[in-house]
């Protein structure tokens, strides 16, 4: 697949099409690259606007005065319903409520994917077909139970309850992660782990997890994000005070007292979309290989 | 002296399937023991019950005078050279050597010391602070041989230790093997698929097929005398000939008779054969049909036959023909006179002849 | 010890398992069993039979939620397939700068459906958005109301949608392209077969799995829309923009219906499994063998 535009050089066509068909798709590339980044310019320049500029000014025009208001209100002034102390207090919440999670289904998955790859026993790839088909149910065939399963435990409403919740649901994709890495890993190793008088644990924690880097960063960017960006859990089951930043987020922009923000709106909706597009930047390899062993593999 | 290890009455299952039946096996200390089949003749099977990584459906197995059928394997005193090599990918040649006796808790003195002993035998010693990864086949595979060594253990297994290597490398292994059993009188229990190894390396070979044991016996045993026609097709490059004939009574020893292409039958004598049946497989080895006049002896018989190809190789030249509706291989000398189309007259050197019954393959003599 | 020894792996895996038939399986058979009682604000566990299916299917609002939710699958899924393997196959053709370029169109994938959903209302709101934006340009009498056109309204779903998903197909699709066995390619090019009928006739085609996988994920997202609706238009104007998450979120949280709630949880369950089971089906069957 490295050669096409040799081919195309190869075929018939006079130098001036071919460096007239090479703009044309750099132009099309181009403008589609534009459609991508519109929103999250208009975002942007919007969130650094007045309120004045932007019911004068033009949607995409660059704020003619830049200003950070908006933003402090986002972050500790805007109001979600009748309480209006910013994203900030939420912020946090996503916080407690992902990184926990994101460590634990992590830890959990990864024993899992050990145990499944490498110590087969009868039934286990019974138990990974029932766990992936886990990951595929529409969580709303859970939800109803679940808020009566999260009561009876006495963690309705709370972040650790978030967390319960999140780390049953995540299990499925984590431990597909890492089964499906540890697979690849030839079972000699173990076996001559075993001769060496190391036993289960011990084989796990001194061979396979110094081996795991990289799927151990896949799938805590994939749990992060998939946490991190939760809406169905967070609306069903926190409570005020405990949200999650993105119902927080849409508490705010939906929030129908006073006047319409729009430029603290999409301050807030940056800063909640922040974490994981620092996540992004920093690690897309990781996230793509993520999203694609994710629904590839499944 | 009791063996060193004893397997008995082993059988082994998957669900319903049977991969191992009644395998008895027996080695002394200071055997070099070679389980050699086919892929999926259960050899290497057979090596992971003996090491304790596969559970057994029947049967017993004792290492050292002791019933570990039921031991784990950090217990059965064993070593364990794999086919991948199996080396810990994140630790360092050192690490590697020493993970066993550091999971033992053997103190850090002992430790040290038995590497460098370990490392000098192999000589390892430049190598011991890099990762498996940066080193070549060659080297790993010392490197696994390194780790069992260190242990010092009762018995040795090696899982095919050779089959990733490239020829020239695998023949040079292949001897430093054989020097450390001579150097050490360690036991082994080596697998293999390939009979030159199985032959060059063995005190004792065990040929499988289809988790039965075929044949137990020396190298030579197994070479000159196979058990059935499976052993003798399966040792030996190129395989020895099986050419049916018909056989009848003659004054000492038997007629053998046997359908030349295009001419009439060529008969041979056996003066020793008795109690044949009347059809027969006829085993020879290339290296017993040789050109006419080369060999002498009671046992040596002429025949003429038509050559189809010559194939060169270098100290030697193998002549193809055929016999009984069979292609037949003969191995002449490089100056050999053959050639394709043409007649030729063979000796046929009846001394290590087998006759195998056609339809159970059993050997008759 | 040895017991222990042999058994530990099992035990390991043991309270996933536990969990996954309790809150997994179990659960969906907690809802099953819901749905066919009378249950309203709290659960009530007397089967009565398939009343709560048919006030489902009686239901107007659910008739909307599922029309819509064929019309925003098909073109959700239709759209993000198109653009996604024209952009793969546009970023294919040796472009200098394809990695900046494969950055800009996966972002939206790591955002909040959430965040999508915000920028897209004030992207598309008829008095400050896009409209005005165009008629700034000159153009004085264009209308672009589709947020609150209850007959447009689920168009702005599907255009946020696309937007966010279609880059992650293209990423798909990509690696599809780039797996495809250069001999044959090469093979191909020897006997002067023209680019384009190259991609036509060999590269596509060997693309069958990637199509299905993107297909299954595309499917699989738009069944379990949900955030996406809620941030962009609310399920209104009205319920014009209702899909059946939202249906079954109202149900079971707002209206204190419980019977309902269960019932569509188990028709959206119904319509994955329809889609999924053959697919994971087949994955594992090739797996395993």
């Amino acid at each position: 697949m490295t050669d096409i535009s040799a081919r195309t050089r190869a075929n018939q066509q006079s130098p001036t099409a071919r460096i007239a068909l090479r703009w044309g798709l750099y132009a099309i590339l181009f403008i589609f690259a534009l459609y991508y980044l519109m929103p999250l310019f208009v975002m942007l320049t919007t969130s650094l606007k007045s309120l004045e500029e932007i019911r004068t000014g033009s949607l995409v025009a660059l704020p003619r005065s830049v200003t950070f208001e908006a933003w402090a209100t986002a972050w500790s002034g805007a109001c979600t319903g009748i309480k209006c102390e910013g994203l900030q207090p939420y912020f946090w919440n996503s916080v407690l409520l992902a990184v926990p999670a994101v460590l634990i289904s992590t830890l959990i998955g990864a024993m899992n994917g050990y145990v499944i790859a490498q110590w087969r026993f009868k039934g286990a790839n019974l138990i990974f077909s029932l766990m992936l088909f886990g990951c595929f149910i529409p969580f709303q065939v859970v939800l109803l139970p679940m808020a009566r399963t999260l009561g009876f435990l006495n963690i309705a409403g709370t972040i650790p309850g978030l967390i319960f919740v999140h780390v049953i649901y995540g299990i499925g994709f984590t431990t597909l992660f890492f089964r499906n890495y540890y697979v690849t890993i030839p079972s000699d190793l173990v076996k001559a782990a075993k001769i060496d008088g190391a036993g289960f644990f011990r084989i796990f924690w001194s061979i396979f997890l110094p081996l795991s880097l990289p799927i151990v960063v896949v799938t805590v960017i994939w749990q992060f994000t998939q946490i991190w960006n939760d809406f169905l859990f967070g609306v069903s089951f926190s409570q005020a005070g405990t949200q999650p930043i993105t119902v927080a987020l849409n508490n705010i922009v939906n929030s129908t007292t006073g006047v319409k923000e729009y430029n603290v709106d999409m301050a807030a909706a940056i800063i909640a979309a922040l974490p994981t597009l620092f996540v992004y930047v920093v690690a897309g390899k990781y996230f793509i290989r993520g999203l694609t062993a994710g629904s590839v593999k499944g | 002296m009791a063996p060193i290890l004893d397997v008995q009455g082993l059988f082994k299952n998957y669900g319903t399937t049977e991969i191992l039946k009644d395998i008895n096996v027996s080695i002394d200390k200071g055997d070099f023991l070679v389980l050699v089949g086919p892929s999926g003749c259960g050899k290497s099977t057979l090596l992971n019950c003996i090491a304790g990584l596969e559970p057994i459906s029947g049967g017993a197995i004792r290492i050292g005078d002791q019933d570990m059928t039921h031991v784990s394997p950090k217990d059965r005193n064993i070593a364990m050279v794999f086919q991948s090599y199996a080396l810990y990918p994140t630790m360092t040649v050192a690490k590697n050597i020493t993970f066993g006796m550091q999971v033992r808790g053997v103190d850090k003195a002992t430790q040290a010391t038995k590497l460098a002993e370990v490392a000098k035998q192999l000589q390892i010693e430049a190598l011991l602070q890099r990762r498996p990864g940066q080193l070549s086949g060659g080297q790993r595979q010392r490197v696994a041989m390194g780790r069992a060594l260190v242990r010092d253990p009762q018995l040795f297994l090696f899982d095919e230790p050779l089959s990733n290597l490239d020829a020239k490398l695998r023949v040079e292994m292949r001897t430093e093997i054989k020097r450390l059993h001579q150097d050490l009188g360690a036991s082994m229990v080596y697998v293999t698929h390939d009979q030159i190894e199985a032959m060059t390396l063995a005190t004792k070979i065990v040929v499988m097929k289809g988790g039965v044991i075929q044949q137990v016996g020396t190298p030579a045993e197994i070479y000159n005398r196979p058990a059935n026609t499976f052993v003798a097709d399966f040792m030996g490059s190129p395989a020895m000939n099986l050419i049916p004939a018909r056989t009848s009574a003659a004054a000492t020893g038997a007629r053998i008779e046997i359908a030349r292409a295009g001419a009439t039958p060529l008969i041979l004598h056996d003066p020793r054969a008795t109690g044949l049946p009347a059809d027969i497989l006829l085993g020879l080895r290339p290296e017993d049909i040789t050109e006419d006049g080369t060999r002498q002896g009671d046992l040596v018989q002429p025949g003429e036959c038509l050559v189809d190809v010559v194939e060169p190789a270098g100290a030697d030249t193998y002549v193809v023909s055929q016999l009984g509706g069979r292609r037949v291989t003969a191995r002449l000398g490089a100056d050999t006179r053959a050639r394709p189309g043409k007649p030729l007259a063979f000796s046929f050197d009846l001394t290590k002849v087998s006759y195998f019954a056609p339809q159970t393959g059993e050997r008759l003599n | 010890m040895l017991w222990l020894e042999r058994h530990v792996p099992k035990l390991v895996l043991a309270p996933s398992f536990v969990a996954v038939l309790i809150f997994v399986y179990g659960f969906i058979g907690w809802t099953a069993w819901v749905s066919f009682t009378r249950s309203r604000l709290m659960p009530n566990y007397d089967i009565v039979g398939p009343i709560q299916y048919e006030r489902l299917f009686a239901s107007p609002r659910w008739d909307t939620a599922m029309n819509n939710l064929f019309i925003f699958g098909v073109l959700f899924i239709v759209t993000s397939m198109v653009l996604g393997l024209m952009l793969a196959i546009f970023l294919d053709q040796k472009i200098r700068t394809e990695g900046v370029l494969r950055t800009i169109y996966l972002y939206p994938m790591a955002l909040s459906l959430i965040v999508t959903g915000t920028a897209w209302k004030w992207i598309l709101n008829p008095g400050l958005g896009f409209e005005s934006v165009v008629r700034g340009w000159g153009f004085e009498t264009f209308t672009f109301d589709w947020l609150i056109n209850p007959d447009m309204a689920i168009y702005t779903v599907v255009i946020a949608g696309v937007w966010q998903a279609s880059g992650f197909v293209m990423a798909l699709f990509l690696a599809g392209l780039r797996s495809v066995d250069e001999e044959i390619i090469k093979a191909a090019q020897v006997d002067g077969i023209p680019t384009h009928r190259i991609y036509s006739a060999i590269i596509i085609p060997s693309m069958a799995p990637i199509f299905l996988s993107a297909f299954i994920v595309l499917a699989h997202l738009a069944i379990k829309s949900f955030d996406l609706v809620i941030a962009l238009t609310g399920g209104g104007p009205g319920y014009a923009t209702d899909l059946p998450a939202t249906y079954m979120y109202a149900m079971a949280f707002s209206r204190g219906d419980i019977g309902q709630a269960a019932s569509s949880a188990m028709v959206m369950m119904g319509v994955v499994f329809a889609i999924v089971v053959p697919y994971l089906y087949s994955e594992l069957r090739a797996k395993n063998d």
